[in-house]
């Protein structure tokens, strides 16, 4: 198997952001055929000040060593890919996700994360956000198991 | 394998691969009786029915489980329970055709989202015992046995060959099939089995199929444990977990059951039907943060499992060493639990079920075997644990890699660990003094530290090995007292009080002799000598937080029954007090970790859909924990004087423990005695010990006496039918027992106080009677 070597993330440009929310809505709409956005996206804008900031995952994929089952793999792209068929919904990986980027919505018990779809780029029509590609090597974090204090 | 995010088909353990002939050791498995059922599904927490297999008369039953059995007994051990009182006698022994090995579930059991979720409760008539003994135990095998369709498994009666027994919950059948041509022992019978019964060749497929299991030495000796599997996708090899305490393995293998096979279709987060999932998610998201950012300051369970505690155990003088003479030993450093996670295999999910974040259950993949029938491969070792650490330095074996040998070679020949480690320092105690030596050990030079010799043992045992020494050495220390008494070859009191048992059963890992409270979490317990029931020694001993005889009976009380409720619910206890909330130290009862308390109440009601309280949580505990006393009362073995402990878990034995913490010793009989320091440098060693074995002797029994009374049992510690019938528990046959036990005890004058209590000492109660009143 080869081991993709880069990955597309979402890079936000908060300048160009009008919070109108037009990406949660085009997200939710790809997780749960749904237009609510909010706790069913897997992208979340947030007023800071007079401004705005992303929530969302960089598929660093620290989670992957935390399935029990293998749901959650990188995929041919570099994306962190969660199977639900294969996830038992027991939510480590949304527990132990540093910036909390693993979403879970009450809709079902198994969770849900940013696939770089790119539906949100295209549904703003600001041009906020955009998918940028970067080398998997210079985010991939591995902190599972420290002896002691990390 | 240091490296993460590593696709899990290129994981490599680098242990030896075996090639068997499957075609051969199918074909040569002949159905002996089989039973179709219905597929059913868990509604909140139950299967509603319970399975039945009698392997003598080949019948195959479902049990209904009614509303009123989940009221009174829960679920788990109180199913257990109550299905055994049912079916067995009060003269069954574990090698009774009717004695039955029964596995549990319970309501919460297979959860994924709260960690610790996925304990089965193992019970049967003990060998060692002669009482009910219950073990806990991970591996898939109880969530499985549920998705399945059963909330228990009872098995009553013996087969004439070796079966494995398969719960098929993909296709709906129980099968009884012969297994002649599989191995024995459990690291390479897990192999095979898990391969042959999964539905493809695939290692998702291979997840979904667990097993029970155990050994060649199981079917020698009294120490049998049983080895529930957990296939493991990285590793591709099926792990285990045991089933330690009390024989489970022994009567497995005396009913001629090779292995219990249960398989499931699909396992999803929800396969319990929950009433309401989103509070699951939501309190289980909240222990996974907890243990994300303060296991590694707390426990450091993520890292090296319960191996943490060896280097705190030793700090405060409680690793047992050399047989419990010693807490605390210069080399003890050898086997801190930095040199185990040298070892450990790092970066993999390493929870004994899903969901598991607390991931305690550690591995040493590619260990090179270096004695015995497997020398020289390289296998997977679970473990060690902190227990099999410390039998390591009870045994004085100082050497990581000797531990991983007995630990290894433990699991897969069926062994509990504890148990054979606690036993054979006790038998090299007795070398050490003469009492044993090279001619009446077939043998062996079992020295404190020959872990050659040691293992030795262990394959003798295995191979069925006739020596008179062999033969009764497995059958655990009670049976070699009795042994060694009979042979006259030495001092009946110095063997009675060096060999660490009590009802039979040796003692798990921990020095107790300067806490009081703990003592009696030993002893005054239902299946013996083990920390399942109460760990008091830091609340007692180092913060002196429970002085009076009152405080520690308010202790006794409540953590037995608080810790028997995560038994009644197919729980681990870890995650209760192994994990702290940051702020927990600064709540009423940090001891009690309230806010943990709250989430398993919260889990309880999200589950069942029950309004419950926390109250609630320890009546459901204290019905089915007096039941389980009635019951040993009804089978002889509930009283006080089956609450007796060894004197080395109470004081120093021999001088050389005195003498070793002299200071300590003078200045309790100084403090609790009240004998001046100007007389005690009068007294000579013999004196002063005496002094201190009589003072701690009347303590302990004191403890007793508050104890029974707080529990609401005769002070001969018989619960009384009054307290059963407070509890709701109003089975008349057990009423009845109850009355005529006490009765008769009341004949003999055996309800009276058992401490010698001077003027101006508080009793428990001014009345002895004091039950009658209520």
């Amino acid at each position: 198997m080869v081991n993709p070597k880069t990955v597309k993330i979402l890079k936000f440009h908060p300048e160009k952001c009008d919070g109108q929310l037009g990406c949660e809505k085009a997200c939710s709409n790809v997780h749960f055929k749904s237009d609510e956005g909010g706790e069913k996206s897997a992208i979340r804008i947030i007023k800071d000040g007079n401004s705005y900031k992303m929530h969302v995952c960089d598929h660093r994929g620290l989670c992957i060593d935390m399935c029990p089952v293998g749901a959650l793999k990188r995929k041919k792209n570099g994306i962190v890919w969660l199977d639900k068929n294969t996830c038992i919904g027991c939510q480590a990986c949304v527990g132990f996700c540093p910036i909390g980027a693993m979403r879970k919505s009450d809709e079902r018990i198994e969770p849900f994360k940013c696939i770089s779809c790119g539906a949100c780029v295209r549904a703003c029509p600001n041009g906020a956000l955009e998918l940028v590609e970067i080398e998997i090597d210079k985010i991939k974090e591995i902190v599972y198991h420290n002896l002691g204090v990390k | 394998m240091g490296k993460g995010q590593i696709p899990t088909e290129e994981y490599e353990t680098r242990n030896t691969k075996h090639k068997w002939d499957y075609k051969k050791i199918k074909q040569a498995h002949r159905i002996v009786f089989k039973y179709s059922f219905k597929k059913g599904k868990v509604e909140r927490g139950y299967a509603n029915r319970t399975l039945y297999i009698n392997l003598s008369s080949k019948e195959i039953k479902e049990k209904k489980v009614t509303e009123e059995m989940k009221d009174k007994f829960t679920g788990g051990r109180g199913f257990g329970l109550k299905l055994l009182w049912d079916s067995i006698k009060p003269t069954t022994r574990w090698n009774s055709d009717e004695n039955e090995l029964i596995i549990t579930t319970g309501p919460l059991c297979g959860t994924t989202q709260y960690p610790g979720s996925g304990k089965s409760l193992c019970l049967t008539v003990s060998p060692s015992t002669d009482i009910i003994c219950d073990s806990n135990v991970g591996g898939f095998v109880g969530p499985y046995l549920k998705f399945a369709g059963f909330d228990a498994i009872e098995i009553q009666g013996k087969a004439k060959h070796d079966v494995v027994i398969l719960i098929d919950g993909e296709k709906g059948k129980v099968l009884i099939e012969t297994a002649p041509l599989e191995e024995t022992n459990t690291h390479q019978l897990n192999e095979q089995l898990t391969k042959m019964y999964a539905s493809e060749d695939t290692d998702n497929s291979r997840q979904k199929v667990s097993v029970v299991s155990s050994g060649k030495g199981a079917e020698n000796s009294y120490w049998g444990c049983l080895n529930f599997s957990f296939y493991d996708i990285r590793r591709k090899v099926p792990r285990v977990k045991q089933a330690g305490r009390g024989g489970l393995g022994t009567v497995l293998r005396d009913k001629k059951i090779k292995a219990i096979v249960v398989k499931v279709e699909k396992v999803s987060g929800i396969s319990n039907n929950p009433a309401d999932p989103e509070t699951l998610a939501k309190i289980g998201t909240k222990l996974h943060r907890e243990i994300r950012d303060l296991d590694r300051y707390q426990c450091n369970m993520r890292a090296v499992g319960t191996a943490h505690l060896v280097e705190i155990m030793d700090e405060y003088d409680l690793l047992p060493t050399e047989n419990y003479r010693f807490g605390s030993f210069p080399k003890a450093s050898k086997i801190y639990s930095p040199e185990f996670y040298k070892h450990f295999t790092k970066i993999i999910p390493d929870g004994c079920w899903h969901g598991c974040t607390m991931a305690c259950s550690k591995t040493v993949d590619g260990f090179t075997v270096m004695t015995g029938p497997y020398k020289g491969q390289k296998v997977t070792v679970d473990g060690p644990e902190y227990e099999t650490v410390g039998c390591g330095s009870n045994m004085s074996i100082w050497d990581p890699l000797w531990i991983l040998e007995f630990n290894f070679y433990c699991d897969t020949y069926g062994l509990d660990t504890i148990s054979t480690g606690t036993a054979i320092a006790f038998y090299m105690e007795m070398y050490e003094y003469g009492i044993l030596n090279k001619g009446r050990c077939d043998n062996l030079e079992l020295c404190f530290g020959n872990y050659e010799a040691v293992l030795e043992l262990l394959h003798r045992i295995a191979r069925g090995d006739n020596g008179e020494f062999i033969k009764v050495a497995s059958k655990g220390i009670r049976r070699v007292k009795d042994w060694l008494i009979k042979k006259d070859w030495g001092d009946k009191d110095l063997i009675e009080d060096c060999g660490m048992e009590s009802k039979g059963l040796e003692y798990s890992e921990y020095v107790t002799k300067e806490s009081l409270a703990m003592q009696g979490g030993y002893g005054l317990t239902l299946k013996g000598p083990q920390h399942d029931e109460a760990w008091l020694i830091f609340m007692d001993m180092v913060n002196n937080a429970i002085p009076t005889f009152k405080d520690k009976a308010e202790a006794l009380h409540y953590f037995p029954m608080w810790r028997t409720w995560f038994g009644l619910n197919g729980l681990c206890k870890l995650p209760w007090n192994d994990i702290e909330p940051a702020n927990n130290a600064e709540t009423d009862d940090p001891t009690k970790v309230p806010e943990h308390v709250q989430n398993y109440v919260d889990y309880q009601k999200a589950m069942t859909g029950k309004k419950i309280t926390k109250e609630d949580l320890i009546l459901q505990s204290e019905r089915c924990y007096n039941f389980q006393r009635a019951m040993n009362v009804w089978m002889g073995r509930g009283r006080r004087k089956d609450d007796w402990i060894p004197y080395r878990s109470m004081g120093p034995v021999t001088k050389m423990e005195y003498i070793s913490r002299k200071d300590r010793y003078d200045k309790y009989i100084t403090e609790k005695i009240g004998i001046s320091e100007k007389d005690i440098e009068k007294m000579n060693i013999n004196e002063k010990m005496k002094l201190l074995y009589d003072f701690r002797q009347d303590q302990y029994q004191k403890l007793a006496d508050a104890v029974y009374y707080r529990r609401g049992w005769t002070p001969n510690g018989v619960p009384t039918p009054q307290k059963m019938k407070q509890l709701g528990m109003n089975d008349s046959k057990m009423l009845k027992i109850l009355q005529d036990e006490i009765d008769k005890d009341e004949k003999a004058g055996l309800n009276v106080w058992g401490g010698k209590y001077k003027k101006g000492e508080e009793l428990p109660s001014i009345h002895p009677n004091y039950w009658k009143k209520w």
